[in-house]
């Protein structure tokens, strides 16, 4: 900007290549919002040359001239944050699709702007706060029934505070004044936040609570912590999504942001036509209700989806500094990096790795950064967890993105591809993966669950580690050639596998599976093997432990809802053949 | 129109023109050459010094001497309803002898996304009367399904029996077939026509052919053309339009093509870094829209090269579309027809339409059953090639022999053998009743109470 003149607002374009503009005869900042030719298409300044503002465009610049326009809003990328928010589904720069179809149709056009959330409708505003409290930035003044879910209306996290002057209960618009400060301030139910910048909290806390998924595989043996991340790298088919969307289902978050990044739109309408009709085990509600969804599919302009990532851990934060646990999936994030490579590489910026920019790594850091379990300004406890799907080429993680996001997150569900042809799913591979977690939650699983199950959880990974090791000597001589001792292994890391591992997500009642079933069907497994044990050191041969009729109805109690019953028959049943076995 | 004669460039597809008036990204362009002849390029990067044009012709006689006129509009495309029956080349002109065609609308042919809150799930099952895909890789109205291939194989008798015998059961709609061929022989494209004109398809079919020796950026906007058509017939008028689009590797070939001449930095094995993004402006152009009549379903097919899955044209396919039927070269070499090896074949939309309502209850778990029991026997093999089938336990051969039976009976089928889904499901049935009952352990007991063909026979006996 020159000293002393106006600073120039309107400039005209000099260049178009596809997503990316140039404009001259324009003052702008890094990430400002630019309005682009007589379209007013929305932009954002990404690199500033001299003279020449390089622009990436969120909409098809197809038709757009040199010569055209180009006006800078002075304000940076952000979102509206507010009641109304839950239930939505918006593109990545938090265009509501809803409001799009009613402006334009069944397809996505340009030139058309949208607000994040409806500045008409009115929501009944309940004050918590009282004329002459002294507010600070992110404390509470007062909530709003947004939909089961209760919102806070918070000071802004970039406000200065003071004492209530005025705060009442009534009806009101998202631009309408709540609260006035002594000093003036007016305080509405609307916050703007830029996407790119974390939302400021008091504490990072550690994370000794684990998200509960109702997936066993997750957690039994990998469990994510509330606060933490998780990576689901594999390759196409492989079960990324079903994960993901277990996940946004069944985890015990209060708010789930789900996030759409360049995949495909019919997986985005399975969730809207879905999550309306599923109940949340935990409230008996419509999960729709605590959901808000980010699509930016593949076919949606490639700018968009390198902003979608930063509009959903926005929101996911906000959601957050009202206390509540949030998880966040990222679907995938391998498509917000070619996103980047593909902006890059229009910039004639220096390659790294596989022509991704050399900043890769640090994006990826910062985004995961952003998760954590914190207290937060209003010192209440509140949590993001992030996990992100990530889509290796060929399904090989040596890959940049994969590589560089196993170095920050601290969870590694890696997707098998010989698993999931066999319909093993979810196609998590048990050796291949890992928790960092679990130390820092063992004592969360000691009272929670059982004291018996860390000791369980371990000798489950034993078993299976074990049976890796046979399977190797059985490729080369047979399993007819193991000692006796380690057919009973095998057959046990078979039950393991089966019963415990093998999770249908298109089962109506396996498709979730409490933390009581779960330490229930592996005390189950473990008793079989008990007993195997005694009876082989009994003289048992491994053929009759093995052909043990009542374990076959094992896998059954994953489909029956009420399974008590059932199970404690298998078990007697069990036991009462061991017996015969014995006394023969 | 203005007419500029200021060539300054050309390497290999494309054409740097200078000092012209402010000239649209993405404007269609005619260059005119000194004979007269007017060759289509479209505008890749606009400025105020240069303009890059990709021509989508050869640029054989495209020199310095050569007017370049911009056409101020981005391509279109002209549709209406006399389009059906017709033979259309790459470039979407006609080519079979006929008029123009008349033209109802001219569509944008790059076509704006689906917003995804206007999409409907696609839940319609679509009997194609072959058993591995009905059975285990259930195609349902609005997917997009590719074959992946190898170089030889018959996956052209595949979508062609796809084609003759693709139906929703119950329904008498309107449908259509869109066929884009893209650098695929005259010969291949001939057993295409022949076989449309037999079964009297050609009638309801729009045909694009872009041949082996048309060019190859060419190839780049005939699939976008075929749906652009198919979006018009579908969401327009109403048909349910399949979409055949052959060979995606060709397509993928032409993008490379231009993305060298472009001097790109190149991604994986010399492939665009954005080919993802391309490709997926393609296959998403399939679905159903809330309230509107008609669907676009895609079978593109591919052919691997090296028959490696992992190759980026099948990867970044796989990528996008909701699920993929492998055609696989040990199973023909077998002598086995469909090919098919259903273990990397996957239909992601499958769960939607089956099951009560859509073919039969007990289906998915018939078909999971089905899957492992296949994975485990087809993994036996290996070893029995290694310690001999008597190593093996009486378990583990059942499971061996199920493997065998599989292949030569869900799998081997005639080309032109329609089964309906009952008669797979029951077939399905039949070989699981080779194993040992306890065995069957995706299956919940009902299910198996009610269909195995122990108690059916039971239950009639
Ligand atoms: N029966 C099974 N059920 C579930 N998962 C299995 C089974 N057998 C193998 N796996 C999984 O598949 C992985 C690879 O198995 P396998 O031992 O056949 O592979 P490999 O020796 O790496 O094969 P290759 O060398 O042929 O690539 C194992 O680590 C395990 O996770
Ligand atoms: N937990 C699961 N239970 C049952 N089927 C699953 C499960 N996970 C994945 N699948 C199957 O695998 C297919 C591919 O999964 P998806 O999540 O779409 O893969 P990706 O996102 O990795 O490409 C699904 O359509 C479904 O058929
Ligand atoms: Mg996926
Ligand atoms: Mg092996």
């Amino acid at each position: 900007m020159k000293k002393g003149t106006e600073s120039r607002t309107q400039g005209v374009l000099k260049r178009i290549s596809g997503p990316v503009v140039t404009a001259v005869g324009l003052d702008a900042h890094m990430y400002d919002v630019v309005k682009i030719g007589h379209e007013e298409l929305m932009g954002e300044v990404i690199k500033i040359q001299g003279e020449n503002i390089i622009i990436q465009v969120y909409e098809d610049t197809a038709g757009i001239r040199p010569g055209e326009p180009v006006e800078n809003t002075g304000l940076s990328l952000a979102v509206e944050l507010g009641p109304g928010l839950l239930t939505s589904i918006y593109d990545g720069i938090q265009r509501p699709l809803e409001v799009l179809v009613e402006k334009m149709g069944d397809f996505i056009e340009r030139g058309v702007s949208a607000p994040g959330l409806s500045h008409e409708k009115k929501w009944e505003f309940v004050p918590t706060a009282k004329a002459g409290d002294v507010v600070k930035a992110g404390d509470v003044l007062g909530t709003v029934q947004e939909t089961n879910i209760v919102h806070k209306v918070m000071v802004p996290p970039n406000s200065k505070g003071g004492t209530i002057k005025k705060i009442a209960a009534g009806s009101f618009t998202v631009d309408e004044t709540v609260c006035t400060l002594e000093d003036g301030t007016e305080i509405t139910m609307l916050q703007r936040w830029p996407v790119r910048v974390p939302r400021p909290t008091k504490e990072k806390l550690n994370p000794d609570i684990p998200l509960i998924t109702g997936q066993r595989i997750l957690d039994g043996l990998f469990p994510i912590a509330k606060g933490g991340t998780a990576a689901i790298p594999g390759p196409f088919g492989s079960g990324k999504t079903v994960t993901q969307q277990q996940l946004a289902k069944w985890s015990d978050a209060e708010i789930v942001v789900y996030i759409g990044c360049g995949e495909r739109g019919n997986e985005m309408t399975e969730v809207l036509t879905e999550f309306p009709e599923l109940e949340d085990p935990k409230t008996g509600k419509p999960l729709m209700e605590r959901t808000v969804l980010i699509a930016n599919t593949s076919n949606m302009p490639v700018a968009a989806r390198e902003a979608s990532v930063y509009t959903g851990i926005t929101i996911a934060e906000y959601f957050r500094d009202m206390g509540y646990d949030v998880s966040l999936m990222a679907d995938s994030t391998s498509r917000w990096a070619e996103a980047m490579r593909e902006i890059s590489s229009r910039l004639e910026e220096m390659p790294g790795e596989e022509g991704y920019p050399a900043y890769l790594a640090a994006r990826l850091s910062e985004f995961y950064e952003r998760a954590g379990r914190v207290v937060t300004l209003n010192g209440v406890e509140g949590s993001v967890s992030v996990i992100g799907a990530v889509s290796p080429p060929g399904g090989d993680f040596s890959e940049p993105v994969t590589q560089n996001t196993l170095r920050i997150v601290k969870v590694f569900w890696a997707l098998d591809a010989k698993l999931s042809q066999r319909r093993h799913f979810p196609a998590i591979n048990w050796l291949d993966s890992y928790s960092l977690y679990l130390d820092s939650l063992t004592e969360w699983y000691d009272t929670e669950v059982s004291p018996e199950w860390n000791p369980l959880r371990a000798w489950a990974m034993a078993i299976l580690q074990k049976e890796a090791e046979l399977q190797e000597i059985v490729q080369l001589v047979g399993s007819d050639a193991l000692p006796d001792e380690e057919q009973i292994t095998i057959e046990v890391a078979r039950l393991i596998r089966e019963v415990f591992l093998q999770q249908n997500a298109y089962d109506a009642v396996d498709t979730y599976c409490s933390m009581s079933k779960q330490y229930d069907m592996m005390k189950a497994i473990r008793a079989y093997a008990d007993l195997a044990r005694v009876a082989q050191a009994s003289g048992a041969t491994p053929q009759q432990i093995v052909t043990v009729k009542s374990k076959n109805d094992l896998p059954q109690i994953k489909f029956i809802k009420d399974y008590e019953p059932a199970l404690e028959k298998i078990l007697k049943d069990m036991e009462a053949e061991f017996d015969a076995m014995r006394a023969a | 129109m203005k007419e500029y004669r200021t060539i300054t460039q050309i390497a290999g597809p494309l054409v740097f023109v200078e000092k012209t008036e402010p000239v649209g990204y993405s404007e269609l362009v005619n260059i005119v050459t000194a004979d007269g002849t007017v060759k289509r390029g479209q505008v890749l990067d606009t400025s105020d010094d240069i303009v890059v044009v990709q021509v989508f012709e050869t640029t054989a006689g495209i020199g310095r001497d050569s007017g370049v006129r911009f056409t101020g509009e981005t391509i279109k495309m002209p549709v209406g309803k006399d389009m059906l029956g017709r033979i259309l080349s790459g470039g979407g002109k006609p080519i079979d002898g006929g008029p123009e065609i008349v033209p109802e609308k001219r569509l944008e042919i790059t076509g704006a996304a689906i917003n995804p809150y206007a999409r409907a799930s696609p839940e319609d099952f679509i009997q194609t009367g072959i058993s591995t895909i009905d059975g285990t890789n259930t195609l349902v109205r609005g997917q997009k399904l590719p074959i992946f291939s190898g170089s030889g194989l018959p996956h052209n008798d595949v979508a062609l029996q796809i084609a003759r015998q693709a139906k929703v059961p119950g329904s008498t709609e309107e449908f259509a077939v869109v066929f884009a061929a893209m650098g695929i022989t005259r010969e291949e494209a001939n057993y295409f026509m022949a076989d449309f004109e037999k079964t009297g398809a050609l009638e309801r079919s729009v045909v694009f052919l872009n041949l082996a020796d048309d060019p190859a950026v060419e190839r780049t906007i005939t699939p976008r053309l075929a749906l652009t058509t198919a979006e018009y017939l579908a969401f327009e008028l109403g048909y349910h339009v399949l979409v055949i689009l052959t060979d995606m590797t060709n397509y993928c070939e032409a993008l490379r093509q231009i993305g060298a001449a472009r001097e790109e930095v190149p991604g994986r094995r010399g492939y665009p870094g954005y080919m993802y993004t391309d490709l997926a402006g393609i296959y998403e152009r399939a679905g159903i829209i809330k309230g509107v009549k008609g669907s676009v379903t895609q079978i593109p097919i591919l052919t691997m090269p090296g028959d490696d899955i992992t190759h980026p044209i099948p990867d970044l396919t796989g990528y996008i579309t909701e699920g993929q039927i492998v055609v696989n070269r040990e199973l023909h070499r077998k002598g086995i027809y469909a090919p098919i090896n259903v273990l990397p074949s996957l239909s992601r939309l499958m769960n939607l339409g089956i099951g009560e309502g859509h073919t039969r209850e007990d289906h998915k778990k018939v078909s999971d059953q089905l899957y492992a029991a296949y994975a485990e026997g087809n993994d036996l093999r290996g070893l029995v090639a290694i310690v001999g089938k008597d190593a093996l336990s009486e378990r583990d051969q059942t499971f061996l022999e199920f493997a065998d039976l599989f292949e030569d009976q869900f799998v081997r089928q005639g080309l032109y053998e329609d089964r309906s889904i009952e008669e797979t499901l029951d077939l399905g049935w039949k070989l699981l009743a080779t194993l040992p009952e306890e065995q069957l352990v995706r299956i919940d007991r009902e299910l198996i109470q009610k269909y195995h063909p122990k108690y059916r026979k039971a239950a009639q006996g």
